[in-house]
């Protein structure tokens, strides 16, 4: 078993598919009277997190606490960070008390490749900057492994900001490995010129929706962020919605078994039409539920053994 | 499987046939002392204790027609040795409809040794429910227990050395029936 979880490049297919079985079978235990276990009893692990984060700081937390390891939340603000104390120093600290894993969110990409160099213990990357969010690829390739079966030959269609998307480019490259065919749709701004090249040569791009929607198995929505808006990558919001938004009429083009993904906070209106948010195709919630499995099994495989 | 290795002694304790006999027994035994099986609920313990339960419920159905509900735990999670080892795969934990409150569990697994294992089961166990009693039933007992924990059923009492392990061989996960003891220098 790997050491860090850092990047989904990280994963082999071996690898990839035995935290899969694993969130599995974890997920099959969430549905107990009692859902803790005794796996991890005596670990701490800390989340380290210097970018807002609900749900990814939540759901580490939950999969941490219900393997019974101690859970030091640490978030930027109010800490000696806002002092100015360097990544380094921090990590020295967490070091000192004994972190057995620490998960890292931060704004930096690279972030965790760094602090793996300077704490003893395991590092998870809960996404670093535009760069990696590996955690999310492993919960939406549960979730379409559950809802669809399987992996190989699936056709998966990533819609929206590509450019700046740690979600997108971690799904690539894990979804890759596991066999999917992987199609990036979005504006030409906001898709890197050689990012499928860079990425995996197997990826193929497209700027029109409409035409790729009857092939897919999987459409996964990112998310508009709203801070990127002011830098002109598109026209307007309105005008992004028309031509790369999921609705009804659109989602109708898919196949009846296809599903619709995003990974949240969704703007409902904008990449995503309620309707469709809420629709029986939506797997939206599930991939919250899942998200808890799958860092059940992270934690699990990285700290479950002799270290 | 891997064939043995030729330096290694080696000396089959139970054939095919004599597995199934012993089998049998079991089957017998439960039925015996649960007054037909009633309420009952045999859970195997991966990976040779699943098939082992499947058998016995298909020997309960063919002696008395009695359909006992099969269901596997999983107890990798509990183990008490996980950190003295890498990151072991987990294996199924699949509980039979109906769940296991105020039902009569019956454990099997294919070797009783240090007992572990069966402590480990019980943890599991209660934190899936409250069954109203857990027996435990083993293909083998081999001794060298370090847990006070005792067997209900036995198929074999098989006195070992330390230095001796035994293989238990299943057609549903190793391709024959057999029960092998290896290594020692007494063989």
């Amino acid at each position: 078993m790997i050491k860090h979880l850092r990047s989904a490049a990280d994963l082999d297919a071996a690898t990839a598919t035995l935290i899969l079985d694993t969130a599995g079978e974890m997920a099959a235990l969430a549905g107990r009277e009692v859902k803790k276990l005794p796996t991890l009893r005596g670990r701490t692990v800390v989340n380290l997190f210097y970018e807002d984060s609900t749900r990814t700081r939540i759901s580490f937390e939950a999969a941490a606490k219900r393997l019974s390891a101690d859970v030091i939340n640490f978030s930027a603000k109010g800490s000696s960070v806002s002092k100015g104390e360097s990544l380094k120093d921090t990590a020295l600290t967490l070091q000192a008390m004994g972190a057995d894993a620490v998960v890292i969110r931060h704004p930096a990409s690279g972030a965790p490749h760094r602090l793996a160099a300077w704490v003893d213990g395991s590092v998870v990357n809960a996404g670093d900057g535009t760069h990696e969010h590996p955690t999310q690829a492993l919960l939406d390739a549960y979730t379409m492994r559950s809802r669809l079966g399987r992996l190989e030959g699936l056709k998966v269609a990533i819609v929206g900001d590509v450019l700046h998307s740690r979600v997108a480019r971690s799904n690539v490259l894990l979804l890759t490995t596991l066999g999917a065919q992987v199609t990036l749709v979005g504006p030409p701004t906001l898709i890197p010129i050689d990012i499928a090249a860079a990425l995996s040569p197997a990826t193929k791009v497209s700027y029109d929706l409409d035409s790729v929607l009857p092939d897919m198995d999987v459409v996964m929505m990112l998310r508009v962020q709203t801070e990127r808006m002011q830098d002109s990558y598109f026209p307007s919001a309105r005008e992004y919605s028309r031509r790369y938004g999921l609705d009804l009429a659109r989602m109708r083009k898919l196949p009846g078994h296809a599903i619709v993904m995003h990974p949240g906070p969704m703007n409902r209106g904008m990449e995503i039409a309620p309707e469709v948010a809420d629709s029986s195709r939506s797997t939206i919630v599930e991939q919250v539920a899942n998200g808890v499995s799958a860092r059940m099994a992270v934690l699990y495989l990285l700290l479950g053994g002799k270290a | 499987m891997a064939s043995p290795r030729a330096d290694v002694p080696s000396k089959i304790i139970l054939s095919a046939s004599d597995l199934h006999r012993v089998v049998d027994r079991i089957a017998h035994q439960i039925l015996e002392k649960t007054s037909g099986a009633t309420g009952t609920v045999l859970l195997g313990i991966p990976t040779r204790g699943v098939p082992l339960a499947r058998r016995l419920a298909d020997r309960i159905h063919a002696f008395e027609g009695i359909d006992v509900p099969v269901g596997s735990l999983d107890i990798t999670l509990y183990r008490d040795d996980l950190r003295l080892h890498a990151t072991r795969a987990l294996g199924k934990t699949e509980l039979p409809g109906g769940g296991i409150d105020g039902r009569r569990v019956v454990l099997v697994d294919d070797v009783l040794y240090s007992g572990r294992t069966v402590r480990a089961a019980l943890d599991a166990l209660n934190d899936e429910g409250r069954p109203s009693s857990v027996q435990l039933a083993v293909l083998v007992d081999r001794g060298h227990r370090q847990l006070p924990i005792r067997a209900d059923y036995v198929g074999k009492n098989i006195p070992t050395a330390l230095s001796e392990s035994v293989r238990v061989s299943l057609t549903e996960t190793d391709g024959l029936d057999e029960v092998k003891l290896t290594g020692g220098d007494d063989l």
